[in-house]
């Protein structure tokens, strides 16, 4: 307790703050794009590529995993 | 025989500075869910409040921060647990009526740091904790709300830039629901816990539980039901004024914003660092504006809420230390009785000057230009606690509706002369 600075653990907090806190709203995004992004619908009435469904899927069900596993990290206090 | 009874006043009171401290900041969780009508009022309160509730069991460092980390728990008697608790709710009602933006975390600290400064002398503070706990983080994570904040809606608006905005609004209202939740869980994580560590410092001083020992489960219970319970109250306020879609923040933005505050919020918690998280709040949204091309930001807020950063810790430090001496003159059985009195009058003295004030509250705001983004009007209010700031807005839209026909080169001018005074107050 005799460093006034703890940079090992403000450098975790930003690392963290920036991968996660920017990353999961782009991941999210990215799926918007991918349900509704330019390109999607081919014609009036075709429903979408069904890759671009199952990585918009994917991409949500990411944000959701990821949001959950920080929320039980904190939780059990690990390192 | 004064013992039990005191400590039941210092947890009462600790408790209710939790009660408000919930009352307070529902809307800095729940606001843009409700504008952007992701949420219906209702749901969004309940879910905010359960979901402070539950935040509240998450983690235990940043109570153990406040109860051990920054003043020596065995040196402190319950008196002086009293009188920084006192001096932080009389700092805080001071800056609430004067609308100086303050922090209530910081607040907490500055005034238990100063009764232990007044009653035992600097060698009961551990200056390094204060320091790499509290003071650097608070300074370090509006800062870095700003960064992610803006990294993460430039990302957000580069990437769906070729959806279509309804599709967008669609999606993104979704994604808020998720984002506000987290930001409600990390509310209560982060500032119940600061309670939660009043509370163990009194009982420690109270010799009811060893020096060494964590939190009691009745402490961690009560403070979350506390928390819970004032978000609940207050949410019903919050809506009054918000319910009706008057602050149109873009859902994207909102949902970059929200998320950037629960991770740096939640990671903090995790060191145990104790920050202030309506500064965080705001610096999200400061930021979401930064990433967001074309939307203005205004750095007045990021200015005054770094004078708070300098400010409040000394003058609640100080408030806490006068509480202290007061105690102190009267007598180790009936000063304490006297400090909490005195507390008691001065909140409602405040209280009362408070109620006298709308008027001319009011009318300052009106000389406010309407057509501001509406994102610095949360930002504003957020930072100053104050949701008045977001009806003054409604108030002239229905001016506006009133008068349809007002000429356009009048609109301009009332935009001139407002910009000409904002950038008066700036300097």
């Amino acid at each position: 307790m005799t460093t006034y600075v703890e940079w090992d653990a403000l450098a975790q907090v930003a690392i963290f703050g920036i991968i996660v806190g920017a990353g999961l709203p782009a991941l999210f995004a990215l799926g918007v794009r991918a349900l509704d992004g330019p390109g999607t619908q081919r014609g009036k009435g075709q429903p979408r590529p069904r890759f671009r469904v199952i990585l918009a899927w994917t991409c949500f069900g990411l944000v959701a995993a990821a949001a959950l596993g920080a929320v039980i990290f904190i939780a059990s206090g690990g390192h | 025989m004064t013992e039990p009874i005191l400590l039941a006043i210092v947890v009462a009171t600790a408790l209710a500075f939790d009660f408000t401290n919930g009352f307070h900041d529902t809307g800095n969780a729940m606001a843009t869910s409700i504008a952007t009508r992701a949420l219906k009022p209702k749901q969004a309160v309940i879910l905010s409040a359960t979901l402070n509730f539950v935040g509240a069991f998450l983690s235990i460092a940043v109570a153990a921060t406040i109860a051990k980390g920054i003043v020596d728990s065995v040196a402190v008697t319950l008196p002086i647990v009293l009188a920084g608790l006192a001096g932080a709710i009389v700092w805080n009602l001071i800056t609430w009526l004067l609308s100086i933006p303050s922090s209530s975390s910081h607040a907490l600290v500055g005034g238990v740091v100063g009764a232990v400064l007044a009653g035992v002398g600097t060698s009961a503070v551990l200056w390094g904790g204060l320091v790499s706990k509290v003071l650097i983080p608070a300074l370090i994570a509006p800062l870095l709300a700003i960064a992610v904040g803006s990294i993460a809606t430039w990302l957000v608006m580069r990437i769906t830039r070729g959806v279509a905005e309804k599709q967008n609004d669609k999606m993104f209202r979704w994604g808020q629901i998720g984002s506000a939740s987290l930001v409600s869980l990390a509310h209560g994580t982060n500032d119940a816990q600061k309670t939660m560590g009043i509370i163990l410092l009194a009982l420690i001083a109270a010799g009811a539980v060893a020096p060494d020992a964590g939190v009691p489960l009745w402490v961690i219970a009560s403070c979350a039901l506390a928390m819970g319970l004032g978000t609940y109250t207050g949410g019903w306020r919050v809506i009054r004024t918000l319910g009706k879609g008057l602050v149109e923040l873009s859902s994207r933005q909102g949902m970059a914003a929200e998320t950037s505050s629960a991770t740096v919020i939640l990671a903090s918690s995790h060191f145990g660092y104790s920050l202030s998280t309506t500064h965080v709040a705001t610096g999200s949204i400061l930021g979401s504006g930064v990433g967001m091309k074309g939307a203005s930001v205004r750095w007045g807020v990021a200015g005054r809420m770094f004078i708070a950063w300098l400010i409040t810790v000394p003058a609640a430090a100080a408030a806490g230390a006068i509480f202290f001496f007061i105690s102190n003159a009267f007598g180790e059985t009936v000063g304490p009785f006297v400090a909490f009195g005195i507390l008691i009058a001065v909140a409602i003295f405040i209280w009362f000057l408070a109620r006298r004030r709308p008027v001319s509250a009011t009318n300052v705001n009106d000389e406010w230009d309407p057509h501001k983004e509406s994102e610095t009007f949360v930002a504003e209010s957020i930072a100053r606690h104050d949701p008045t700031i977001m009806r003054v807005r409604k108030r002239r839209l229905k001016k506006k509706k009133k008068r349809p026909k007002a000429p356009q080169q009048k609109k301009k001018k009332k935009k001139k002369v407002a910009k000409g005074k904002s950038k008066k107050a700036k300097s």
